[in-house]
């Protein structure tokens, strides 16, 4: 299969410390891949970068083929790729309903002259956005404090916001960070349920970080296992499991 | 009678007068500040920027507002609103999006735009010269005298074009920001980068754009402001020293970060200006005879004098601080 995000010998360093030291990483067409780490081993700093919210120090990404290094991130929203944020990130004056109405891109009211020009087309449109954000509030289970601010939303419902957020537009692949810490255990089934739909019937590929390790076996096929900036190993739960290496790292060496 | 008439020429006419410009420039700075964080020091120059472009563009056509009956100025503003809109986004190129790409704390860019200002008043100087200029030039300012249909008021109300044209000018500016933030798919955008530039990125708003647009409304408004001013007095390239604390001011008492709150902070602070130099003693003179002996023959019972009106927004600055940090309304984010 086709890779849909390709790294390749990215490094990236933070004054002295090497946060991401020659990673190469490929997430395949239609997967659902997994990266998983010990805390520093750069897993957020790698989503940044193929996110385009950091700049990269030397390397490649490729998102489709398509180079992509150092992109800002709005046109990689175009381009199909979406992120969430470890820390939940919300337009906290704006209402539920409102945060998800804010996402659909090539919106005709974005250019500056369409909305003056072409009010109707614009109206029309605004009304299909909000019916679509509607739909979207009621699948992530927030439809009752739609009208809420986002800002005053519990730490779990600005998680929920965030997958739907990646929901409201035809996304090719969306990366999760963490999206399920803070998330309570019945609303977490109904999150990676979600998550496996949008890959199965709407074809995203996810490439996600999480800590959950039940979640990451559920959901993740292949499992990638980053440590000290650079890939570990990559294989199937299973195999990650039992590497001996991903225990040491994990664990610590007098464990297992 | 005649006190009343007094007191709505030198309070409420002239507190308008003051609280309109301070609040289209607080609208500037706190719409500035909301994007991208940083106090812009070099925004009153870009109202002196803007009417110096009214003064050169008037003295190239001098005839051009006889034909419309509307001052020379007055037609060459939309021009000029442009250039300085120009002028903003120009800046920003040159000197804040190069600090802004290496990630600079806000303080850089703060004194990056003291050298802006520096930079400006310099350039003004150096075409305009050191003294002050009138704006009209080949047309006369309209003063219309208002009688009061009252026994006994034989003083009538004054006001001039330009502060008439400055009235409409503000209205017309707070009605159309208005919509402008909260219909305009351009206005949401705003709004939600100055709530959270990362997710407005990965929201796929494109915040370059965003920037400019700020800039372009923020450089816009600063050639009303200025422009209107200069007509109002005169045209002085160090018009900006004295607009700089009170709109500064205005920014902070309503709150920074929030337009609503600056028009207010604005007319608050001119209000503020003009109620401290009147004369109260004014208004005390028709019931001189009940008055106690010391109150009556007071000479000027004004809180301060003319020659400390400066000192006033900044009085205002440190209470509202102190009482208030976040403004009358709160703020940091367009809301």
């Amino acid at each position: 299969m086709a890779s849909m995000i390709d790294v390749r010998h990215v490094h990236k360093a933070f004054g002295g410390l090497k946060v991401i030291d020659d990673c190469s990483i490929a997430v395949e067409q239609g997967s659902i891949t997994g990266l998983i780490g010990p805390n520093g081993a750069g897993k957020s700093t790698l989503f940044n970068i193929i996110a385009g919210a950091l700049p990269l120090d030397s390397g490649q990404v490729l998102l489709d083929g398509e180079d992509i290094t150092n992109r800002p991130a709005n046109e990689l929203f175009h381009k199909g790729l979406l992120r969430t944020f470890q820390i939940a990130h919300e337009f906290h004056q704006l209402t539920a309903l409102e945060n998800l109405m804010m996402v659909p891109p090539a919106q005709a009211g974005e250019n500056l002259f369409d909305a003056w020009l072409k009010p109707g087309r614009v109206r029309a449109q605004e009304a299909e956005v909000r019916r679509k954000a509607l739909e979207v509030i009621d699948f992530i289970g927030l439809y009752h404090v739609r009208n809420e601010l986002a800002g005053n939303l519990s730490g779990g419902q600005k998680k929920l916001l965030e997958l739907g957020r990646s929901m409201m537009t035809d996304a090719r692949v969306v990366l999760l960070d963490e999206i399920a810490a803070g998330v309570n255990r019945t609303l977490l089934g109904d999150l990676v349920a979600n998550i496996e739909r949008l890959n199965r019937e709407m074809g995203y590929t996810f490439l996600v970080i999480e800590h959950d390790m039940d979640m990451i076996a559920r959901l993740c096929d292949p499992v990638i296992v980053l440590a000290q900036g650079r890939v570990m190993v990559q294989g199937s739960i299973e195999e990650i499991q039992n590497d001996p290496a991903v225990i040491e790292a994990y664990f610590g060496s007098n464990v297992a | 009678m005649n006190e009343l008439v007094f007191f709505i020429n030198n309070v409420i006419i002239t507190g308008s007068v003051s609280g309109s410009i301070y609040a289209i420039g607080a609208v500037g700075v706190t719409l500035v500040f909301s994007i991208m964080r940083f106090a812009h020091f070099a925004h009153a120059d870009m109202m002196t920027f803007g009417a110096f472009m009214v003064l050169l563009l008037t003295l190239a056509f001098p005839g051009a507002g006889g034909a419309v009956g509307l001052p020379t100025a007055v037609v060459m503003l939309p021009l000029a609103i442009l250039l300085t809109a120009a002028l903003a986004v120009g800046i920003d190129r040159a000197f804040y999006k190069p600090l802004r790409a290496h990630g600079v704390k806000p303080i850089v860019m703060v004194i990056a735009s003291l050298g802006v200002t520096l930079m400006l008043q310099g350039l003004i100087r150096l075409f305009a010269g050191t003294g002050g200029q009138r704006l009209y030039i080949d047309d006369r300012k309209e003063i219309f005298r208002l009688a009061l249909p009252f026994e006994g008021a034989r003083a009538p109300i004054v006001v001039t074009e330009p502060q008439i044209i400055l009235f409409i000018l503000t209205i017309v500016c707070v009605v159309s920001l208005h919509l402008f933030l909260s219909r305009s798919r351009l206005g949401k955008a705003m709004r939600a980068m100055s709530d959270n530039p990362d997710l407005a990125r990965a929201s796929g708003i494109n915040t370059n754009l965003i920037v400019a647009v700020t800039w372009m409304i923020a450089g816009g408004l600063a050639a009303i402001a200025g422009t209107l001013l200069s007509l109002d007095v005169t045209f002085k390239p160090d018009l900006s020293f004295f607009l700089l604390l009170p709109i500064f001011a205005a920014a902070i008492v309503g709150g920074v970060g929030h337009p609503y709150g600056a028009i207010a902070g604005g007319f608050v602070v001119g209000f503020a200006e003009t109620l401290a130099v009147f004369n109260w003693g004014v208004l005390l003179r028709p019931f001189r005879d009940s008055l106690p002996e010391w109150l009556a023959q007071a000479g000027s019972l004004s809180f301060v004098g003319t020659e400390y009106k400066i000192v006033v927004p900044f009085v205002l600055l440190v209470a509202i601080l102190v009482w208030r940090p976040t403004g009358l309304f709160k703020g940091k984010v367009i809301t």
